[in-house]
This record gives structure tokens, C-alpha cells and sequence, in this order.
């Protein structure tokens, strides 16, 4: 972590308004972030289809694909998801200490939960300022573990098990993934418990996005620019 | 005495040819699966091998595992399966009744401890001590115990032996129980379905009198080499699934055309049986063939997942009936309607404070 201080004064003579910034998200973390945004809106909308169809194709069968399509469409971009989920995880071990954030809450730390409040206060308009974060405030921190990181498992064992039930019974996705029938024997209850998944995320999305912009305009830091140049950028020079 | 007596041997004194009895080998090896040796090597077994006692068991059911079996397909099938098993005790179909009958149940056990094999048709309802099915003067539950101790292996027809089927669906007042949750000591082999295939029934007694063993299991107790694949997987409509062409309503012009029954809730797709191979009635026809979806007859709990004629599935815990996208879209609504209220409440306040803020 580096601070980069900028203290400036321009041709005028005027001072600038000092601005620290600091490198939060890692070059990978943010390829992950994105590549992931775009594999659950291909898969959440490819998934939504293939549990309720579009209206039947005119023609012969041996003409259309369409229902082979959605759903390599979806199976790609579950592959891809789980391969980068992956490589995030990898990343969180050799990474810096904010990509091992989502992967943990520390329910032992008492100061975690009392700053915790305050997320919830600062939201619910209780608390008139909120504290300053170089990574995720404990509500973002605990809010993703609990809607992204752990359905994000969730989804791909559970896809992948769904995924055997295609490939056959000799195939590595069910020797890996198998076990989760013997939770549930009736795969329709995977199938449904799947389905459940994705509407988890999607509503994680929705929050995500609208905290994200709203953070960005009343927070003191940068928010949407940090997930794409890695910059955590702070508005003002007050401690907390 | 049955003992001393092959397969073969009563096989012949049934009446049935050499001849014939070759042609039920090579066919029951290659409804298993078997290479061209394999009939051979059933043939050996039959000739060679004693018969194995069956006892076979009615709990809570509806006996129409029995209709399938004594319907398997090939007459010749239940020829030789009936014949060549030694069904010893089958109260719904024997000549004895009585004690007469109870008496054979004993002398299984005495005579052939840890040969004979315990078919089990129903299961064990376990409320009450047992008292919602009474069998020969006692709950059945205590007799199927009783005949487990000493059986080589179970097996546990249909739905209701293997999962618990419309007895065990909700709210389940007798406590009907699946054989693999009230015998934990001994193999068991579910064939489920409601009823099982009669080929499916006969294909693994006849695997097991051959071999002396039991099929190889999957890992919810199925024998691999029926229920392994989905009726999906192998379904004649399935290239019109692939292609995006549905049944949108009974009879209408996709009905006709015999579209993929997917959106009018056929349960193929997380259904394992054979129906869609091996179909019903000597192979003419199965319910998807019939322009009817699958209803998933052989899979755990399929009373209690909605209705027959939905994709998704009825998810009882919320209270109202209601499936995962009711839910979904709910929750999507209420965390959109929040979150414009907040974005709302923002604004506002933002005025309010900066207002005071001029104001001091």
C-alpha cells in the first residue's frame, strides 16, 4: 500500500485541495470483477430461459438450435465463471490484503461489529457521516461474503452437479460434483435451489449497483472509478 | 425338494424348450448390457446354480408393482422368472393363506439364513407402532425387520419401498417410511418408479440369481444399469427440445406435431428411469410417447413438487404456494421499491443538510 500524496500549488498561486490516494484493487482483482459481471448477466439471462422458454421456434426441429444455443451460452459462461473463481481465489491467497476481504467476515472482532452499526446507521440515516474505508466498509464486507462469495459457490457446485446430470455418470463433473445428489436426491430440487441462487445474485446486483453510485456521490472516496483504475481516491482530509 | 433343483431343471419341467431358454438368456444379456458372452455365462449360471428363495413383502402399496412384474413384457420372461426364482411367500398371490402361509416365512428364515432374498413391495408406516398396516396379526414394520435379519439382500420395489411415494407425501400421518431409513444392515436395492418397469423388475432378479451379487448401485441405491440416465437424455422428443419447440397447450399445433412437453412440466429432465428406452407394454409406448410429460413417478418425494404440469417447482416452506421466480421477482420488486425510497431519502436529506449546513 502506498499513500501518493499530492500537494500542488498551480500557476495562480492557488493551493489545490490535497487528495490521497491509495492502490487498493490488484490488477487481477479487477479483470475478475468484470469478467464476472458479465458471466452472471449472460448466465442469469440464458439460465431464466432455459427455466422458462421463449415461445416455440416454426420449422422443422433439424432448423433451429435455439434451446442448444441458451444453454451452451449458459454452460460457457459457467465454465468461465468457475474458472475465474478460481483464479480469485488463488488471487486472494498471494494477493494484497483487500482481495482476501469478500472471502472472510470476522465475527470474532468486536470493533468489526461496532463499525458494522454504523454502516447500518450511515444507511438507515442515523449516523451523519460515514467512516472511511481503504477497502470495503464490514456491511459491503459482509453483505458479500453472504450474497456473493457464498452463493457464487453455491451456483457453481450446484451447476456443475446439474452439468453431470448431462455428461453422464463416468464424468469428472459427477465424481466432483455427485455428492450433492446424495443431498438431494430429487434433482428437481437442485434445479430449484438454482434457480433461487440466481435471483440471490440478481438482488445482490441490484443493491450492489445503487450503493456503488450512491457511495460515489456521498462517501468520502472513490467508488466506481476504483474498479477500473484500482485507485481508492479520498475527498477529504479528516480522520475517519 | 427346491433346494437340490437348478434353475434349469425347473425351468424344463415348466415346459419350456432348450430353445427357448437360450433366446431368454441372450435377450435378458442384452437388455443388461451384456457382450455376447454374457449370455453365455447366464446360461451357465442358470444350469448350475440353485434357485434363490424370494420372499416377497406387501406394506402400505398399491400392488401395482405386482401388476408390473406378472406383466413383464416377453411372456417367456415371466415364464422363467417365475419359475426360475423360488418365490417362496407372496401373500398377495399365493395358493396358502393363513398360518399355513405365515409357516413358510419361518422356515425361509430356518432353511436358507442369509440365501434368500427379502423383495419388499410398500413400505413400513411407523406412526402408532406400526399400527397403520397390519400383516398376519402384527405390524408389518415388525415383520419386515423380522425377515430382514436373516435375508441375503433387499430389494425395495417401486416408490414407495424406495422413497415413500403417495403414502409418504405431506402431511404423511402414518409415518410412511422408505426400507433404506427402518433396515440399515443389509444391501438394499431401490427400483423405484410407480410401478417399476416390469423388464427393469425382472432384468435385476434375474442379474442377481445369475451373478449371486448385486447389480452395481449408483449413489441413491438404483441399479446403474437402468436408472443411470434420465428419461431426457434418451427421449424421441428431445431434438425438439434442443430446437426451442414446445407445447405451449394441450392440443395445440405443437401437441400435434409432438413437441418437447418441457413447458407443460414434464419431469424428464430430472427423472431416472428406462421409460424412454425401454418403454411399456413389450415396448410399445411410454407417457411422453402418449403426448403426456413425465410426472417423475420414480424419483424421491415427486407428490410433494407442484403440480404435474409445471416447470418450476411449488417450494412449500414460504407458506403460499409459490416457485422460485414468484419468489425471485418478489424479492427483486421489494429490494427495487426500497432502493428507490433510500435513493429518494438521499436526496433529501442532502438538501435538508446542506441547507443547515448554509444556515449555521
Amino acid at each position: 500500500m502506498s499513500y501518493s500524496e499530492t500537494k500542488a500549488a498551480d500557476s495562480h498561486g492557488e493551493q489545490a485541495i490535497e487528495r490521497k490516494s491509495v492502490y487498493v484493487y490488484e490488477a487481477p482483482v479487477r479483470i475478475w470483477h468484470w469478467v464476472n459481471a458479465l458471466a452472471i448477466l449472460t448466465l442469469a439471462l440464458t439460465g431464466y430461459f432455459i427455466g422458462s422458454p421463449l415461445p416455440a421456434q416454426p420449422g422443422e426441429a433439424s432448423a433451429n438450435f435455439l434451446m442448444g444455443y441458451i444453454r451452451f451460452t449458459h454452460f460457457a459462461a459457467g465454465q468461465v465463471l468457475a474458472i475465474f473463481l478460481i483464479l480469485r481465489v488463488y488471487w486472494a491467497i498471494v494477493g494484497n490484503k483487500h482481495a482476501r476481504q469478500i472471502f472472510y467476515v470476522p465475527f470474532w472482532s468486536g470493533r468489526f461489529w461496532s463499525e458494522w452499526l454504523h454502516e447500518v446507521k450511515w444507511y438507515t440515516f442515523l449516523a451523519r457521516q460515514p467512516k472511511k474505508y481503504v477497502g470495503h466498509n464490514p456491511l459491503a464486507q459482509f453483505t458479500m461474503f453472504f450474497m456473493v462469495t457464498l452463493p457464487m459457490f453455491f451456483m457453481v457446485i450446484t451447476g456443475f452437479a446439474l452439468y453431470s446430470e448431462g455428461t453422464g455418470r463416468d464424468s469428472w463433473e459427477y465424481k466432483l460434483f455427485g455428492w450433492v445428489f446424495s443431498i438431494f436426491p430429487n434433482s428437481q430440487d437442485v434445479h430449484t435451489l438454482h434457480h433461487l441462487g440466481m435471483w440471490v445474485i440478481l438482488t445482490f446486483v441490484m443493491v450492489h449497483i445503487y450503493v456503488a453510485v450512491r457511495e460515489d456521490i456521498m462517501s468520502r472516496q472513490s467508488i466506481i472509478s476504483s474498479m477500473i483504475s484500482g485507485e481508492r481516491l479520498f475527498k477529504d482530509e479528516e480522520e475517519d | 425338494m427346491a433346494a437340490t433343483e437348478t434353475f434349469y431343471d425347473v425351468i424344463r419341467r415348466q415346459g419350456i424348450t432348450r430353445r427357448s431358454f437360450t433366446k431368454f438368456c441372450s435377450l435378458t444379456a442384452a437388455s443388461l448390457g451384456f457382450g455376447p458372452a454374457g449370455a453365455k455365462a447366464m446360461e451357465q449360471a442358470l444350469e448350475t446354480k440353485e434357485r434363490v428363495p424370494v420372499i416377497w413383502m406387501h406394506g402400505l402399496e398399491c400392488t401395482c408393482c405386482s401388476e408390473s412384474f406378472i406383466r413383464s413384457a416377453h411372456p417367456l420372461v415371466k415364464d422363467v422368472i417365475l419359475s426360475m426364482i423360488s418365490l417362496d411367500y407372496d401373500d398377495t398371490i399365493m395358493a396358502a393363506a393363513g398360518k399355513q402361509a405365515e409357516a413358510i416365512l419361518e422356515e425361509t428364515k430356518q432353511k436358507y439364513k442369509g440365501k434368500y432374498i427379502l423383495a419388499v413391495e410398500g413400505n413400513p408406516p411407523l406412526n402408532e407402532d406400526g399400527m397403520f398396516c397390519i400383516d398376519g396379526g402384527r405390524p408389518f414394520v415388525e415383520k419386515l425387520k423380522w425377515m430382514a435379519e436373516d435375508a441375503m439382500a433387499i430389494i425395495a420395489w417401486g416408490a414407495c419401498a424406495s422413497w415413500g411415494c403417495v403414502q409418504a407425501a405431506k402431511p404423511n400421518p402414518t409415518q410412511a417410511t422408505p426400507i433404506d431409513k427402518v433396515i440399515k444392515d443389509k444391501p438394499i436395492i431401490k427400483v423405484p418408479g410407480c410401478p417399476p418397469i416390469a423388464e427393469v423388475m425382472t432384468g435385476v432378479v434375474t442379474y442377481i440369481t445369475t451373478f449371486g451379487r448385486l447389480p452395481e448401485l449408483d449413489r441413491q441405491g438404483r441399479p446403474q444399469m437402468f436408472y443411470s440416465q434420465r428419461i431426457h437424455d434418451k427421449c424421441y422428443r428431445r431434438p425438439h427440445f434442443d430446437a426451442g419447440q414446445f407445447v405451449e397447450e394441450w392440443d395445440d399445433e405443437g401437441a400435434r406435431k409432438g413437441y418437447c412437453l418441457y413447458k407443460m412440466g414434464c419431469k424428464g429432465p430430472t427423472t431416472y428411469n428406462a421409460c424412454s428406452t425401454v418403454r411399456w407394454n413389450n415396448g410399445v409406448s411410454f407417457p411422453i410417447q402418449s403426448g403426456h410429460g413425465c410426472i417423475g413417478c420414480s424419483e424421491d418425494g415427486f407428490w410433494d413438487k407442484g403440480s404435474f404440469y409445471d416447470r418450476l417447482t411449488t417450494i412449500n416452506q414460504f407458506g403460499i404456494e409459490a416457485n422460485a421466480d414468484q419468489i425471485g421477482r418478489t424479492a427483486a420488486g421489494v429490494v427495487g421499491a426500497g432502493i428507490v425510497a433510500h435513493a429518494a431519502i438521499t436526496a433529501v436529506k442532502r438538501v435538508t443538510t446542506k441547507r443547515e449546513k448554509t444556515d449555521a
